[in-house]
């Protein structure tokens, strides 16, 4: 519209400057604040986790629950069950994510795909609370005869041994959950890298007269190595932080087992906070925000060697 | 006897390898075989009831081991593996789809018992086993999520339009980095902190709408980042520099033409932004409580929401748990329906916009 009027009186013409519009000003800050805030409160995220879970950190004997000595008594068990069920969870779901993401992208028919991988993310959009309620109705009944029998016959392997619990209400259960939850996002990260692996390398491939599979074995997944990993990491972060599922799922003690089908399990941070926070008061509430801050710098840290990853690897 | 499964012997190409439906036949006829011992164990009363989730599954995996050998014995080792991967990979996907077939079958069996007007027209006042409803529930989380959706979209929209139009350097960097980081908080950690951060002003104890819809909105955030900068991206840079060649300053370009442009893509994200914080447990329970009344006030006592009531519904049984438990499955169930038609919807504009973004 206008540009900066030059000084008539001047003897030289100084150069043209850019007009600052008030407008621009105004809407730039607002975009900077707002980018800003976010980085904000991820920061406040952790400032007010730590100061409330001061007390926690300091409480003597007694002030705690479950009769612990001090806090790191208190989280232990906790932090066990939540890396416990995370992990069994994701043996449960890396092979079949894989397996899912290789389907979509390069076995099922072209016109068909985007279904399909619409079907998976549907997984992601049930509200956890419908899976704990389908987990602890429909899945604990219909895998307690298969518990039995592992309990009877396999009961010599350590995992399966154990008094076996009589409503299915096992870690094993839970993570099956965990892993069904997990998968929507490994399979749509593992999709996405899986489709970017260059169409060259695959065609060279076929042309040499290799299988399908020798096809992917030698030019889709080495490519797709590192984007596997963050996948993988991001699904882990993912079961470590539900919570709902766990707690409906879960009967819990506080155990510390690695023994997969009895009824004392170890609880997890995230089921842990959402069973015991109505109740709880003075420390032992600080103590449960306590927790919630180790579960934050887990996941926080997890996800970022995740993003990191991927990011080193777009770049 | 493997010469009748191979192809004919005309096409030259087809030599040496299995006929295109030998695998079908296969699995249908391994379904059809673990069927039937599924239903001779029940009429023997081996097995309680006839268990079709796990004849499918098991004729599925006796597929995986047929089709393995015939083609070990048709075409050789490398098809052999070719074929196993394969089947293994489908497996995979069928393994994935039960939990979902499973999950929405039982949803819609259980929870179509309390589908009814009084579930939409009750609060759970005073109501001890039968009857009730969820009224105090839909109105809780439909004005704690429209709350959240109001403090989180702005800030979101107007984030990614920094991202896109003016990010440059680490500051830019760094907001990218940790909204993909801040996706991956854990739900209940956002309601830690938006129960410690109210705690900090109140005092502890302080439970209400307002506190769950700080929680909720610190989830949608990056949500919503994340979708709307997609969205601005794919903006054509020639629309922007006609405006500008205009004379039309940068803000009002934003304004009068990237944002009118993305306004169906914008849309969609918000809306599934919604549907993804909509199901949240956790963080509602640590922060808007619950209770059985009626509550509209969003800055005073604690709000009920749907996924809270059906969590409570279950796990705080009466003495008759039946009525509970159906009113938990149908609250699920609006849940679900709630989600589903977000995600439909938000497909909907899309397809219904998309020739103008695409052109």
């Amino acid at each position: 519209m206008t540009t900066a009027p030059a000084h008539p009186g001047s003897p030289t013409t100084p150069k043209p400057k850019a007009v600052v519009r008030v407008g621009d000003r105004v809407f730039s800050a607002a975009s900077v604040i707002s980018g800003g805030l976010i980085l904000v409160v991820l920061a406040l995220v952790a400032a007010f986790l730590v100061w409330q879970s001061i007390p926690a950190f300091s409480a003597k004997v007694g002030e705690l629950p479950n009769q612990a000595a001090n806090f790191w008594d208190y989280v232990g068990p906790l932090v066990f069950g939540t890396v416990w069920s995370a992990l069994l969870a994701l043996v449960m779901a890396v092979p079949l994510s894989i397996g899912i993401a290789l389907f979509i992208s390069h076995f099922a028919p072209r016109r068909i795909a985007p279904v399909l991988g619409y079907v998976i993310d549907l997984l992601a959009a049930v509200p956890s609370v419908v899976y704990g309620l389908w987990g602890i109705v429909v899945l604990a009944r219909f895998v307690q005869p298969f518990y039995s029998f592992l309990n009877e016959y396999l009961g010599w392997f350590p995992l399966f041994s154990g008094q076996i619990s009589g409503t299915g209400r096992t870690i094993l259960t839970a993570s099956i959950v965990l892993a069904v939850m997990a998968i929507p996002i490994m399979t749509a990260v593992m999709r996405e890298i899986f489709l970017q692996a260059p169409t060259l390398n695959e065609e060279a491939a076929l042309a040499l007269g290799a299988t399908r599979w020798e096809m992917i074995r030698l030019s889709v997944l080495p490519f797709a190595k590192s984007g596997i990993v963050s996948a993988i990491m991001l699904g882990l972060g993912r079961a470590l932080g539900e919570t709902m599922a766990i707690a409906l799922v879960l009967s819990v003690s506080t155990n510390v087992t690695f023994q997969l089908l009895t009824s004392l399990n170890p609880s997890t941070i995230a089921a842990n906070i959402a069973l015991q926070f109505a109740e709880a008061s003075g420390t032992a509430l600080n103590a449960l925000i306590a927790s919630g801050l180790i579960l934050f710098v887990i996941t926080l840290v997890i996800n970022m060697l995740a993003r990191y990853i991927v990011r080193k690897r777009v770049s | 006897m493997s010469l009748a499964l191979r192809q004919s012997p005309g096409n030259v190409f087809a030599n040496g390898k299995l006929h295109k439906s030998v695998p079908w036949l296969l699995l249908g006829g391994s379904w059809v075989a673990l069927a039937l011992v599924f239903a001779l164990l029940n009429a023997g009363g081996a097995v309680k009831d006839f268990n079709i989730v796990a004849a499918l599954f098991l004729g599925t995996v006796l597929f995986d081991v047929l089709i393995v050998v015939v083609s070990r014995i048709v075409e050789g080792g490398r098809k052999a593996v070719d074929r196993l991967i394969t089947s293994l990979v489908v497996t995979a996907f069928v393994i994935a789809v039960l939990p979902l077939v499973s999950l929405l079958y039982t949803v819609l069996a259980d929870g179509l018992a309390r589908f009814d007007a009084a579930f939409f027209s009750y609060s759970m006042r005073g109501v001890i086993s039968v009857g009730g409803g969820a009224l105090h529930a839909l109105i809780g989380t439909l004005e704690i999520t429209l709350f959240a959706a109001l403090m989180a979209v702005p800030i979101g929209l107007l984030t990614s339009i920094y991202l896109v139009e003016y990010g440059r350097g680490p500051l830019a960097r760094g907001i990218t980095f940790f909204v993909d980081v801040m996706t991956g908080i854990p739900s209940i950690v956002a309601g830690l902190f938006a129960y410690s951060l109210f705690a900090l002003f109140l005092g502890p104890g302080a439970r209400f709408g307002l506190v769950g819809s700080v929680a909720l909105a610190v989830l949608m955030i990056p949500i919503v980042v994340r979708s709307t900068e997609e969205v601005l991206k794919i903006v054509p840079m020639e629309l922007r520099e006609a405006s500008y060649a205009l004379g039309v300053p940068k803000w009002l370009t934003i304004i009068k033409v990237v944002l009118p442009t993305s306004l169906a893509g914008i849309t969609t994200g918000v809306m599934l932004a919604i549907a993804r914080v909509i199901g949240e447990t956790a963080p509602l329970l640590v922060t808007a409580g619950f209770t059985t009344s009626m509550n509209y006030d969003l800055f005073k006592n604690p709000m009920m929401t749907l996924p809270v009531f059906a969590y409570t519904q279950y796990s705080q049984q009466g003495a008759n748990p039946v009525p509970f438990v159906d009113r938990a499955w149908t609250a699920a169930l609006v849940l679900i329906l709630i989600v589903m038609v977000l995600n439909l919807l938000a497909r909907f504009i899309t397809r219904l916009f998309a020739p103008k973004l695409s052109r």
